[in-house]
């Protein structure tokens, strides 16, 4: 079930007020955040911010074709490089 | 022989059948189009006339994307979410399932036919 419309979309209050802050100043600074279910809205446009991904914080770009997307989904959380003996074989067929 | 929205020709079948055959029509869109159009559901597209035709197909473009620009449609999306990197994106970009579904068994799907023993061992063979 989707999010009610009533309440807006959920962003981290102290996120939403630091890129507020930033926004004032005009001033762009790497924001680190932990709040990853956060939702990108559009004051966020143009803004650095390093997303945790469990391990280290990723910086990511917002621009404005991620408005609407929340935040976890650009910080990948798993790492698989494929399998060892194939990856020659697999990265072929992909292509 | 009817040719609607460009190259569709559904031939012996009934018509709310054969308008499934145009892609982004199902069954739900088939029957709103004959009934707005008035055209008789259990008629065979070889019975319409030329009259009829015209009216299911401006009925169509007035309401509905179909074929190439829907395809088009759905590509760009796909292409968005490629472009901006998220986890959606990449899932279309590795051929996985998009939605979370489990990969450790099946998903084949997404991933196509299983890729088979013989061949791989072949490529080895050539590598070396």
């Amino acid at each position: 079930m989707s999010r009610s419309k009533k309440k807006g979309p959920y962003v981290d209050p102290k996120l939403l007020k630091k890129i507020r802050m930033l926004n004032e100043t005009g001033e762009k600074k790497i924001i680190k955040t932990w709040s990853r279910a956060s939702t990108i809205v559009p004051e966020m446009v143009g803004h650095t911010i390093a997303v945790h991904n469990g391990l280290k914080h990723i910086p990511i770009y917002i621009t404005e074709n991620m408005v609407g997307h929340r935040l976890g989904e650009f910080a990948l959380t798993r790492r698989f490089g494929g399998h060892a003996d194939k990856k020659a074989a697999s990265k072929g067929q992909v292509k | 022989m009817a040719r609607i929205m460009g190259v569709e020709l559904p031939a012996n079948k009934k018509c709310f059948v054969a308008l499934t055959y145009i892609y982004g029509i199902g069954k739900t869109r088939a029957m709103e189009i004959l009934k707005n159009t008035g055209v008789d559901m259990n008629k065979r597209v070889k019975d319409l006339t030329d009259e009829e035709v015209n009216k299911i197909t401006k009925y169509i473009q007035d309401h509905f994307k179909v074929e190439g620009e829907l395809r088009a449609e759905v590509n760009r999306n796909i292409k968005r979410l490629i472009d901006i990197g998220c986890y959606r994106g990449v899932r279309h970009k590795l051929g996985l399932p998009v939605r979370g579904q489990s990969t450790r068994h099946n998903a084949r799907t997404r991933k196509g036919p299983r890729p088979s023993r013989i061949k791989t061992k072949k490529k080895k063979e050539q590598a070396v």
